[in-house]
């Protein structure tokens, strides 16, 4: 038997705009700019949706329908719900309808893909059950296997997630921990009972995720028949090959004339087509097998960088900074009440924040720069730093009043 | 050995502004990757630390008449800036560049550059004559153009045409900046494949000597920063060029979130007094401060000194002191339209007019020591990585690039 475990992460954060010192206290539409702005949510999730969303659902539900063998696993942030519910309630709707049919399974997260559980652990909590309500109400499942935002993973979180009954967690195959170990089967994760820990094959998945179209890339074009040889080739190493990427890899990164569709289109049936191959969902992975060693992680790995760490996020002083001033008010900002305030709050927490005000590479005007929605992550902190005095503002306005 | 006639107007301690610095800069990194240059200077005068090069006077004329009194300036009001000015000896610029451009001709008779190399409109009538009557290949070297002098407006139309004419007969321009660049093309038309961007950078004897901070010059500032305000500087001319108007608008919005705030604008110019004027109208005459023309040591006493660096330009070619504010620890502020913004990364940025974004920079720097320490460290690693060895080096490449248009 032969398995891939195919992953596939949906998220749009809710950026703040160029908010201006100046706008403190008296406006507080951060989250609202011009269509033609940089940070219009709205704009960027057009244009995603129409390159990404739009085709990539189109065809994995194509071959949901057309292959019972084919299976994906999702996982689906608060803050991209919240707006395709704005924006693209067609999109739930069609995401609802492969999840009905058991071939489509969802992945539990926090709502707003926050790093809180390296800040604040009740926060963390709610989070997650938040979003496990949202899955619930929209597509009446409830997630089994978990991710932290951005694959940030340690043991300390395994543990959480056994404690909540989760029979899955997902983390990076990364091979400083690994060692001589392949990715290529199921672990048990350190200090765990019943959870199992499966690892993203980081080689595999980025050859599509990064590299497909880089034609400086000694192994492009990336056809099928090669792709397909380097999955036999890994099977040697153990029987299920993780597959996890985000989902706009395909259109957004990728884009549809580099072929990436086509690619996938034929790869799944060419997959399925070989005697014992199949596809599973991450649940069925963690069935799979009985664990094959204990892993540890006891510093945190992400998916991100050659370091594979959180400095990304969280490095220079303004990411601290800005990530302390956030989470120091949170008790306050949750004594008002204010549900309006509460959730505003809330979307300040998305990693992709932290991350627009990373200055590792910034000199370099390498991937941080390109994704990021603001002119530089000084302007990103500037902006962040208004709308926190803002929300104290607006707090204190709501406890006076209660006083 | 590669020799190249070198066309310049000012070298130090002649200099009246960056062209000297950065000509000398430029001349002594060549010398160093072994080109032999000759300097041509439209005056007479000792250059006693000049030892790498040949250093040729145009003209018998003391270094203070070399501008004639600059292109925009009459006879009359020269005589009546500069008393001890000799009527006699006085000439225009157009008879200082023609006097050039004359002696050019007589030395090119005996002696062959590989390349000659012009730098900015001053120079461009000798290089054209170089080129039209010895079929020299030549370099013309745009540290400003008149469009950047004139605030982006239209300039002294015979200065336009000196400019393009110098600009159409080079055969390679090397522009400041992308910026720079952008002009020469669409006001000039120049295609761009024929204009090369090399970056000026720090002077190199500014990193490494000596240099402290005295401890009792601008005692005010010192006193004020020690109750808790924040020094914010510019250095320059106070010219159109330079966008202070803006800068000063900008001022105003952020005192009134602010009022701890201390405005330097450190220099001279047609505009000074305008801004005094208008520094009053806003009503904040109180904050800010008009050091008069300062250089050298007092210049630096005002970087250290300065928490903050606005570099506030319409049109900035390359502009060296937001690199000379970087080495005193100053965070930068830097227009988008400067060239040096194409450059350094750790700085925050806007467009000249957007008053209220330059207002919350500065508020943000001001309220968030985390952004201010971030800059700080950040700019450490960049400005260093600028050298003129690099200038040098891209120099040589353009050199060899066209030696062969010699006929």
């Amino acid at each position: 038997m032969r398995a891939i475990c195919l992953y596939l992460h949906i998220h749009q954060p809710v950026r703040y705009r160029q908010y201006s010192i100046f706008d403190v206290g008296s406006n507080s539409n951060y989250f609202y700019d011009d269509y033609n702005g940089r940070q219009s949510n709205e704009r960027i999730f057009h244009k995603v949706a129409r390159k990404s969303y739009r085709p990539m659902l189109d065809l994995l539900e194509q071959n949901v329908a057309r292959y019972p063998g084919f299976k994906v696993s999702l996982s689906i942030t608060g803050t991209w719900l919240d707006q395709a519910e704005k924006w693209g309630p067609e999109f739930i709707a069609q995401i609802k309808r492969m999840v009905d049919t058991g071939q489509v399974e969802i992945v539990g997260e926090t709502y707003y893909h926050s790093l809180a559980f390296f800040y604040n652990r009740d926060e963390f909590d709610q989070q997650v059950k938040m979003h496990a309500q949202k899955i619930k109400e929209l597509f009446g499942v409830t997630p089994k296997v978990f991710r932290n935002t951005e694959f940030a993973y340690n043991d300390q979180l395994a543990k959480w997630a056994d404690d909540n009954k989760y029979i899955g967690i997902l983390a990076e195959g990364w091979d400083k921990i690994l060692g001589w170990r392949s990715p290529n089967y199921v672990y048990q994760p350190f200090g765990c009972n019943n959870l199992k820990l499966l690892l993203k094959n980081y080689r595999l998945s980025d050859d599509i995720a990064f590299r497909f179209s880089n034609r400086g890339w000694n192994e492009w074009p990336l056809t099928v028949p090669k792709y397909q040889r380097w999955l036999n080739d890994d099977c040697l190493r153990g029987p299920l090959i993780n597959l996890f990427m985000d989902f706009e890899t395909f259109g957004e990164h990728q884009w549809e004339d580099t072929g990436i569709f086509d690619f996938m289109k034929t790869l799944i049936p060419n997959w399925l087509n070989e005697y014992d191959n199949k596809f599973v969902t991450v649940s069925e992975a963690c069935e799979l097998m009985p664990p094959a060693d204990v892993v540890s992680m006891p510093d945190t790995v992400t998916w991100a960088d050659t370091e594979r760490d959180l400095s990304a996020w969280l490095s220079n002083s303004m990411q601290h900074s800005a990530m302390h001033d956030l989470y120091a008010m949170r008790d306050k900002i949750l004594s008002t009440n204010d549900q309006q305030l509460i959730n505003d709050w809330r979307y300040m927490t998305t990693s992709d924040h932290p991350y627009s005000m990373c200055t590792k590479y910034w000199n370099d005007g390498d991937v941080h720069a390109y994704f990021s929605a603001y002119a530089s992550p000084y302007e990103s902190f500037m902006y962040f730093e208004n709308v926190i005095r803002d929300l104290e503002y607006r707090a204190s306005i709501i406890l006076d009043r209660n006083v | 050995m590669m020799k190249i006639l070198m066309l310049g107007w000012e070298l130090p301690p002649h200099n009246s502004g960056g062209l000297g610095v950065a000509c000398l800069n430029m001349a002594r990194a060549l010398s160093k990757q072994g080109v032999d240059i000759d300097f041509v200077v439209p005056y007479e005068a000792e250059h006693p630390e000049i030892n790498f090069m040949t250093i040729h006077s145009a003209t018998h004329l003391d270094p203070i008449y070399r501008y004639g009194g600059g292109a925009y300036e009459s006879l009359r009001l020269l005589e009546k800036i500069i008393p001890s000015i000799d009527k006699n000896k006085l000439v225009s610029i157009r008879d200082v560049q023609k006097s050039y451009c004359e002696f050019i001709n007589d030395y090119l008779m005996d002696y062959k550059p590989d390349v000659v190399h012009a730098h900015d409109w001053l120079t461009f009538e000798a290089g054209v004559l170089a080129k039209k009557n010895y079929g020299l290949p030549l370099v013309a070297h745009v540290h400003a153009t008149e469009f950047d002098r004139a605030g982006m407006h239209a300039g002294n139309p015979l200065i336009h045409e000196i400019e393009y004419e110098g600009l159409m007969m080079a055969d390679k321009i090397i522009a400041v900046s992308e910026a720079t660049k952008r002009i020469i093309h669409d006001r000039y038309k120049i295609p761009l494949n024929k204009i090369d961007v090399i970056y000026n950078s720090l002077d190199d004897d500014y990193a490494t000597s000596d240099y402290h901070f005295e401890e009792d010059s601008y005692g005010y500032l010192k006193k004020l920063k020690s109750k808790g305000y924040t020094v914010v500087s510019t250095v320059g001319r106070f010219t159109v060029q330079k966008g202070l108007s803006h800068f000063m608008h900008g001022a105003a919005l952020a005192i009134s979130k602010n009022p701890k705030l201390i405005f330097v604008f450190a220099g001279d110019g047609e505009e000074r007094n305008e801004l005094i004027n208008m520094a009053a109208d806003l009503g904040i005459s109180k904050n800010v401060i008009f050091t008069g023309f300062i250089r050298g040591k007092r210049l630096r006493d005002i970087y250290a000194i300065s928490d903050i660096f606005v570099m506030s330009s319409v049109s900035e070619p390359f502009g060296l002191t937001a690199l000379e504010a970087a080495h005193h620890g100053d965070c930068l502020i830097l227009t988008k339209q400067s060239g040096v913004s194409e450059v350094i990364w750790s700085a925050m940025k806007y467009d000249f007019w957007d008053k209220q974004k330059l207002a919350d920079e500065i508020l943000a720097i001001v309220d968030n020591p985390a952004l201010r320490e971030t800059l700080q460290n950040n700019v450490r690693h960049e400005y260093l990585k600028i050298t003129w060895n690099q200038v040098a080096k891209k120099c040589l490449k353009v050199y060899n690039n066209v030696k062969h248009k010699r006929n």
